[in-house]
């Protein structure tokens, strides 16, 4: 419960509208099951001969929940998924916010694997939440209680037989059909996770397993892993089939119950019996109220799972906060340096970097080298102050960043390489990143400084050119220099190319490597690599040793 | 109402009795809904009649039978129809895979395929509703309103006409449907996906915003680009709504006109109250299959979707076929015969570019041989045509006086030996991802191999050596690592033709040292094809071809 209020606070829901879109769920669901009881009241009213006048309001009443019943079901479509839509928007917006600050120190768990699309799937799935889960739920609850309550008005007994119908239909039943599907869900996972591991590795190493003659092997693996989803998935349906057969038999049943009740109370002398026909068919319609809540039950388990794991993240602190008051940022050619710095990741225990000291004066060019898991991309996190260090101080004129506002550290640097992300948009948008009132002359200028720009003057579409996912539809060589183009387009005095020629051949390096530093001018450079190219190109070269 | 894409009703022959079972559960359910309705009217006239519960008795018995029959029904039902597309949906992804597998055996890279498993294991489930509702219930929607009808008409043929009145609006409907709701929610769908994967990318490129100082700017625009999808959805919607309420209205106006019409009749003496109570509980049923498979249509929809995706990933791009070719030729002696590339140009069906040119490459017995030149150039896919993972688009390679696409493809590649750019390490033990090269290899032999593939030291290193579970959920191995055993793999084959892509990539200078020498070994006697990067590497070959934009330049001859 307190995780649906937090959920439903995340998304600043409009309580009017969710308040409206519930309502017209309502009188839809109420107007079908009076629809079906009027008319059976009409009917057996009129099998009593009456004159036609008596029947006249029942005559219009009739009409007027037969084409109001399917106009509030449209109205109410049309607002619960308004609303499912406008909490999407702002559930995004507000996970955004608040993971921003965590990027990427905080975030540097997700970033393995594929958490964070599954992170996003997560976001994405909280609006079920209002559409399909609370909405169903709130409506049959009102529903339910207005049919037993017009019940009880007429025939206690017979409301007491349909109270206790629609509590196991509307309450057991789901609570078992979640219960089994839990159980059924973590009986699948298992098996569901052998065969994805069976086929990703056969979907990765397809190649290797056919030139060695080996994808007999591989299929009789996966056949097997599918056998066992299948059969579990047998079994399950079983189970599943259950509470749908319990469903039918409780309406059923109930619906009995209540004829039963109501032809008694006729021969015993205290119902008219013109409402023995309306009560069965009231009976019988008003389990359409409860009959959407078995899947309501099941997506409310999943989102909520889905709630409590965006809840854990957008609940976390980030660690690195702005000074109260920011010392005025130097300006101009600076001196950046790391003093005897000691630095570990959040959630890990040994530190990624150990007692380092690094410093770039002006104009300087220093390449960091080291091997794999020594540590240099902990540099540029600690430089761009995305982490602060345990002991020791990372500088900019002699001025501890954490003193600096985070804005004014970073506008001290442009970054480049291997992980800067490019955009799923157009060069023109990739490259304004960096300055948004960039003009296209500028543009190309920093194009051409990065060797790109002959390249993109020969394609049809030009800026405007879509680079594809992460850059795909860009070679290797081209994806790396368009991220120098962007990091020259800023004014920062320090460059930091972050192993700028990963995936790339020794040639394509090189030429890289030696534009780059030739187009940086008058800025530093901290080139961070730990291939050769380019070394003999700069001032000094620095050691980054393996922490011990 | 969309339609289902053949190739995915050719699999749904799979479970065709089941299939027919659970659409025959479904007339069952209906029939039996048909009678309880009967019973229902016939206990609450006589009722009105003033019958006692004594009387009312056999109706209320038979009732209750029928509540407990429906409800049996309805289990079978569900049963069959998830069977049903269980089997289907396992055929599907057995299917996909085995022609990936054998036809068109290409490698995808690790998220990829993470997402393509997913969806083979995990998206299909969408396709449940496929078979186990929506193609039983387009039978449902045939049978049912020509049996609610019949039924009417046995009872009181007017009160048929005046239900009938509301036909015209299932044409309407059915325009509706036509017209809007599928191409224009498909095309939301597919905005939505589009909208996600924006804020996916968002998500992923924070770093680089941070960086850059505009993270912020983005929470503006995430908003933005949402409440504009919502105003054009929202238009979307208004229409596409529409075609179930239209059903809806023609379902409420029919029991709304029955209730009326039959009432005033019932003043009128015209029928009796039985008849007509029977036909006012009639009435909500003769659209409701219909509306049921408009209410699944999404979700079915969706499912086909999947699957559609997936059958397409599986369709052969360029097939490797044995049976294209009749004579299937046994494999020349390698030792002897030279491998002859004669105007070999390839293109992937889906590009517009050819990776391959017009190559001409002689490869003689025994010979060392480095391809060079920027990636991209088409020297990975030289090696999968060698490999016949995949077949020239035109152009020839002979193998002696044979064409290689004469002989047999599996007795061919026995007798290669292949480390690919990216190696697999395989779930298994140390020692089982070595043996791919020879699954029947000894302890002995596999640790040789490991030795010349410079990869004794780290396994001993391992807390189990050779029989340290690797792979997913074992111990993680580096790149360099990986190559390594790649490598070993590639030792233990003891193949006449060996082909190398960029052995010594990503590994540290002591490392490459250790792979070269072990290529010095594995040369002597054997073919080699190598991608080469490192210029180390490429001394090693007896010869060295460039090649640039798929084409072969300026062959250079290099002292041995």
């Amino acid at each position: 419960m307190r995780t649906i209020l937090r959920l439903f606070e995340l998304a600043h829901l409009p309580r009017g509208r969710l308040a409206l879109s519930i309502a017209l769920g309502a009188l839809a669901v109420g107007f079908g099951v009076a629809l079906m009881t009027t008319a059976g009241y009409l009917i057996s009213r009129a099998a009593e001969q009456p004159p036609i006048l008596a029947l006249t309001t029942t005559i219009v009443l009739v009409r007027f929940l037969a084409l109001a019943r399917p106009l509030a079901r449209y109205l109410e479509r049309l607002a619960s998924h308004d609303v499912a839509l406008r909490a999407l928007g702002r559930v995004r917006a507000t996970v955004y916010e608040r993971i921003e600050p965590l990027a990427p120190a905080e975030l540097e768990p997700f970033r393995r694997g594929d958490l964070v699309s599954r992170m996003v799937a997560d976001v994405d799935a909280l609006q079920g939440l209002y559409l399909r889960a609370l909405g169903p739920l709130v409506v049959a609850t009102v529903v339910s209680l207005a049919c037993v309550v017009a019940v009880a008005a007429v025939l206690p007994t017979a409301a007491v037989v349909l109270a206790c119908g629609l509590a196991s239909a509307g309450v057991g039943v789901p609570l078992l059909a979640a219960r089994l599907g839990r159980r059924a869900v973590r009986r699948q996972a298992a098996a569901r996770g052998e065969l994805t591991a069976e086929l990703v590795e056969l979907l990765h190493g397809a190649p290797e397993l056919v030139a060695y003659g080996r994808e007999e092997d591989a299929l009789a693996r996966v056949r097997h892993a599918d056998r066992e989803l299948v059969r579990l998935g047998r079994r399950d349906a079983l189970v599943a089939g259950l509470a749908d057969a319990l469903s039918v038999l409780v309406a059923g049943l109930t619906t009995v119950g209540v004829l039963v009740v109501a032809v008694a109370a006729h021969d015993a002398g205290t119902l008219d019996r013109i409402l023995v026909a309306a009560l069965a068919l009231l009976a019988l319609s008003s389990f359409d109220a409860v009959s959407p809540l078995p899947s309501a039950a099941r997506e409310l388990s999943a989102t909520l799972a889905s709630g409590r794991r965006v809840l854990d993240l957008t609940d976390r602190e980030p660690r690195v906060a702005d000074p109260t008051e920011p010392t005025p940022a130097p300006a101009g050619p600076v001196t950046v340096a790391l003093e005897g710095v000691t630095a570990a990741y959040p959630y890990e225990a040994s530190p990624a970097l150990e007692d380092f000291y690094l410093r770039l004066t002006p104009g300087s060019r220093v390449a960091l080298v080291g091997p794999s898991g020594a540590g240099k991309t902990t540099v540029t996190n600690l430089l761009l102050r995305f982490l602060d260090p345990r002991k020791g101080r990372v500088t900019i004129d002699g001025v501890d960043v954490r003193a600096l506002s985070q804005e004014h550290v970073r506008r001290t640097f442009a970054l480049a390489g291997q992980e800067a992300h490019v955009f799923d948009s157009s060069i023109r948008e990739n490259l304004r990143l960096a300055r948004p009132e960039a003009t296209d002359e500028e543009l190309r200028g920093a194009l051409r400084r990065a060797r790109l720009k002959d390249w993109v003057e020969t394609l049809p579409h030009g800026l405007d050119t879509l680079v594809g996912e992460e850059g795909g539809q860009l070679s290797g060589g081209q994806r790396q220099r368009l991220v120098v183009a962007r990091a020259l387009l800023t004014d920062a005095p320090v460059l930091v190319l972050d192993e700028p020629t990963a995936h790339l051949d020794g040639p394509t390096a090189e030429a890289l490597v030696a534009d780059v530093l030739d187009a940086a001018d008058d800025r530093s450079v901290l080139l961070i690599t730990h291939r050769p190219e380019g070394l003999e190109l700069v001032d000094r070269v620095v050691t980054i040793p393996v922490p011990a | 109402m969309h339609v289902l894409d053949p190739r995915l009703l050719r699999r749904a022959r799979a479970a065709r009795v089941l299939l027919v079972v659970d659409a025959a559960l479904g007339i069952v359910m209906a029939l039996l809904v048909l009678a309880q309705a009967v019973l229902l009217a016939r206990v609450a006239a006589r009722s009105f009649d003033g019958a006692s519960l004594g009387d009312v008795a056999t109706p209320l018995v038979l009732l209750v039978a029928v509540v407990a029959a429906r409800s049996v029904a309805a289990w079978g039902f569900e049963v069959a129809g998830r069977r049903a597309a269980g089997d289907v949906i396992s055929q599907l992804r057995l299917d996909v895979v085995e022609t990936r597998l054998r036809e068109h055996p290409s490698a995808l890279d690790g998220a990829r395929s993470a997402e393509v498993a997913t969806a083979a294991v995990s998206g299909v489930d969408a396709l449940e509703t496929t078979f186990a509702r929506y193609l039983p219930q387009l039978v449902l929607a045939v049978f049912v309103p020509v049996a609610v009808l019949v039924l009417v008409v046995s009872i009181d043929p007017l009160a048929a006409g005046v239900m009938l009145l509301t036909l015209p609006l299932v044409p309407v409907f059915m325009w509706l449907v036509g017209r809007h709701t599928e191409r224009r929610a498909r095309e939301r769908w597919e905005a939505l996906a589009l909208l996600s994967n924006h804020f996916l990318d968002v998500v992923r490129g924070l770093p680089t915003l941070r960086a850059f100082n505009r993270s912020r700017a983005q929470t503006e625009r995430i908003a933005e680009v949402s409440e504009e999808y919502r105003r054009t959805t929202m238009g979307t919607l208004r229409v596409a709504f529409l075609s179930g309420s239209i059903l809806e209205l023609a379902a409420t106006l029919g029991i709304a006109l029955v209730a009326v019409v039959v009432g005033v009749r019932l003043v009128e003496d015209g029928i009796g109250f039985e008849a007509a109570l029977t036909v006012l509980v009639l009435a909500p049923e003769l659209y409701l299959p219909l509306r049921n498979l408009a209410a699944q249509f999404h979700a079915s929809a969706d499912g086909a979707a999947v699957a559609e995706r997936l059958l397409d990933l599986g369709a052969p791009e360029n097939a490797c076929n044995d049976q294209l070719h009749g004579r299937l030729d046994p494999a020349p002696d390698l030792a002897t015969a030279p491998i002859l590339l004669a105007g070999v140009s390839f293109r992937y069906p889906s590009r517009s570019v050819d990776v391959l040119r017009d190559v001409d490459l002689e490869l003689s017995p025994g010979e060392t041989v480095a391809l060079v030149g920027p990636s991209g150039g088409g020297k990975s896919t030289l090696l999968s045509l060698l490999l016949r993972l995949a077949e020239p688009s035109s152009g020839r390679i002979m193998v002696g006086d044979d064409d290689l696409a004469d002989l047999d493809a599996r007795e061919w590649r026995a007798r290669t030996a292949f480390v690919p750019q990216h190696p697999t390490l395989f779930r298994g033990t140390i020692a089982d991802n070595i043996r791919l090269g020879d699954p029947s290899a000894g302890a002995e032999r596999v640790a040789w191999a490991a030795e010349l593939a410079g990869a004794r030291a780290f396994i001993a290193r391992m807390p189990e050596g050779y029989d340290t579970i690797a792979g997913d959920g074992g111990r993680g191995l580096s790149t360099g690592e990986c190559r390594r055993l790649a490598l070993a793999r590639a030792f233990l084959r003891d193949a006449p033709l060996v082909l190398l892509d960029e052995p010594t990539a990503d590994l540290d200078p002591a490392s490459a040292e250790l792979v070269l020498a072990a290529i010095e070994q594995l040369r002597v006697g054997r073919t080699v094809l190598l991608v080469a990067h490192a210029p180390e590497l490429a001394a090693c070959a007896d010869r060295v071809v460039r090649v640039e934009a798929g084409r072969i330049v300026e062959p250079t001859e290099v002292a041995a």
